[in-house]
């Protein structure tokens, strides 16, 4: 029965009806701008949703797609990056970490790389599961590296307080999760960016509530908090269009079935007791006010920064890398020289390709048929693109 | 960015706040502390491990019903 419901919004029969009925409006908003709306959709899973269900070329006559920073491991900063990697070599050091980080390329190596060298990088699947790998392992310390949005932190915050109860001395977090409305409003307040509106995450929002985006209501954004199934998506889309032609916008909730809204306030309480939010770099963006959460005073003995530091090592830049504009928006991968010849999921040169969620490895699934058009590149050798050898003279 | 799925509670250990779910078939233990006081039989979304929230039926009716009754009041009567 509640299957059933949950697959309705698949229904293709509804589908047709629905689109039928809102092209016109898109069509109207199209007359008045002169040109397609631009949309936001913030979150990776909202991209992969477009391209995989085939909403994106539906909607393509109307509607510029413009995948913002919703991919955590893309939007951490490439130093974090590093001194993420760094706890890799650190003697006697177990590093926890989600799936995707393990090929996100470093100055120098990836945690993959660093795992064949010999160092013990582990994958897991949740943060308790990092709690348990220091139960086990009492004469190593176990690092977990702390990526993630706010959906991603209250797992990280209950894992921190487990530690805490059950006087587990050898786990530490490195945090670098990552505050979304504070990005959305740099992007509004960047003049040479010309968003109509914004899809907002789903998954976030479960957890922040409607309430939690305010910030953009004090912006007076159109934005539309949308689930991902083909109905979410052209519902949301049509809402969002609606709200564009308000005077005054109010951020609206369509996906009442997953998101209220005050949101999961056992979440929050939770992630004020063991976080504080602070300034925090992004990849692209750069420093962010209030962007960022920082372990608190209380949990300080579990944060790895501060218990276990090791040496920043040197960050440089990936040659020809887009992946900073990526993130904001302001480019897509099709216009990265690099994109689908030097740097591919198999061997990605920024973490824009490496994350299931990064907007350029959606692109190389699903959306390079579309572009067949594109200008073949000649092959850039990979060494000379990560800087790791100099181009001949 | 967060990619949830929802998966269905098949059994509540209230004292160790974990539960047994179904997702797709296959089942595995989430944590629930974030989600008090849920109950067999409902859906809650899992991120890392985490049921982050309970997913609420009656608003999932809801919001379909409410999209069908918009189009047979906006749809002219006799077309498919
Ligand atoms: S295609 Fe690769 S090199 Fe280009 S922006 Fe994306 S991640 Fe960076």
């Amino acid at each position: 029965m509640t299957t059933v419901n949950l697959l309705a919004y698949r229904d293709p029969e509804l589908f047709a009806r629905l689109l039928r009925r809102i092209i016109p409006a898109l069509e109207e908003q199209v007359q008045k701008l002169g040109r397609r709306v631009r949309i936001m959709e913030v979150c990776g899973t909202h991209t992969v949703s477009f391209s995989r269900t085939g909403v994106r070329q539906v909607l393509a006559d109307f509607v510029e797609l413009i995948s913002g920073p919703g991919c955590p491991v893309c939007v951490t900063d490439q130093s974090d990056i590093d001194h993420m990697i760094a706890y890799a070599k650190r003697p006697g050091t177990v590093v926890a970490t989600f799936g995707d980080m393990m090929q996100v390329p470093g100055s120098a190596a990836s945690l993959r790389r660093q795992r064949a060298e010999g160092a013990d990088v582990r994958v897991v699947y949740s943060p308790s599961q990092a709690v348990d790998l220091a139960l086990e392992n009492p004469q190593k310390q176990v690092v977990l590296l702390g990526v993630g949005f706010e959906t991603t932190a209250p797992g990280v915050a209950l894992s921190l307080k487990r530690a805490a109860r059950d006087g587990v001395r050898n786990y530490f977090v490195y945090s670098v999760h990552k505050l979304t409305p504070p990005a959305l409003k740099a992007l509004v307040e960047d003049p040479d960016h010309r968003l109509d509106g914004f899809l907002l995450p789903g998954h976030v929002s479960a957890i922040i509530g409607r309430r939690g985006w305010t910030l953009l209501e004090l912006l007076n954004q159109p934005a539309v908090i949308g689930g991902f199934e083909p109905l979410d998506l052209v519902v949301s889309v049509y809402r969002l269009v609606q709200e564009m032609k308000r005077p005054v916008r109010l951020v609206v909730n369509n996906y009442g079935r997953v998101v209220r809204e005050d949101g999961n306030p056992a979440a929050q309480r939770l992630l004020e007791e063991t976080f504080e939010a602070a300034p925090a770099r992004w990849r692209g963006f750069g420093m962010l006010p209030q962007s960022g959460l920082e372990i608190s005073e209380t949990y300080r003995a579990f944060d790895a920064r501060v218990a276990l530091p090791v040496d920043r090592p040197v960050t440089k830049a990936v040659r020809g890398c887009r992946c900073g504009e990526v993130v904001k928006g302001k480019e897509t991968p099709l216009q990265c020289r690099l994109f689908g010849t030097a740097c591919t999921p198999e061997r990605p040169l920024g973490p824009c390709m490496v994350s299931d969620e990064g907007t350029c490895s959606i692109y190389y699934q699903y959306e390079r048929s579309h572009h067949r058009d594109r200008r073949e590149e000649p092959h850039e050798d990979y060494a000379l693109a990560r800087g790791w050898r100099q181009p001949d003279a | 960015m967060c990619l949830a799925v929802p998966a269905k509670v098949l059994e509540v250990d209230p004292t160790r706040l974990r539960a047994r779910v179904d997702y797709l078939g296959s089942q595995t233990v989430v944590g629930i502390a974030l989600v008090g006081g849920v109950q067999t039989g409902q859906f809650v979304l899992v991120h890392v491990g985490e049921a982050v929230q309970v997913m609420d039926e009656e608003q999932a009716r809801d919001g379909l019903a409410l999209w069908r009754e918009w189009l047979d009041d906006s749809e002219p009567a006799g077309l498919p």
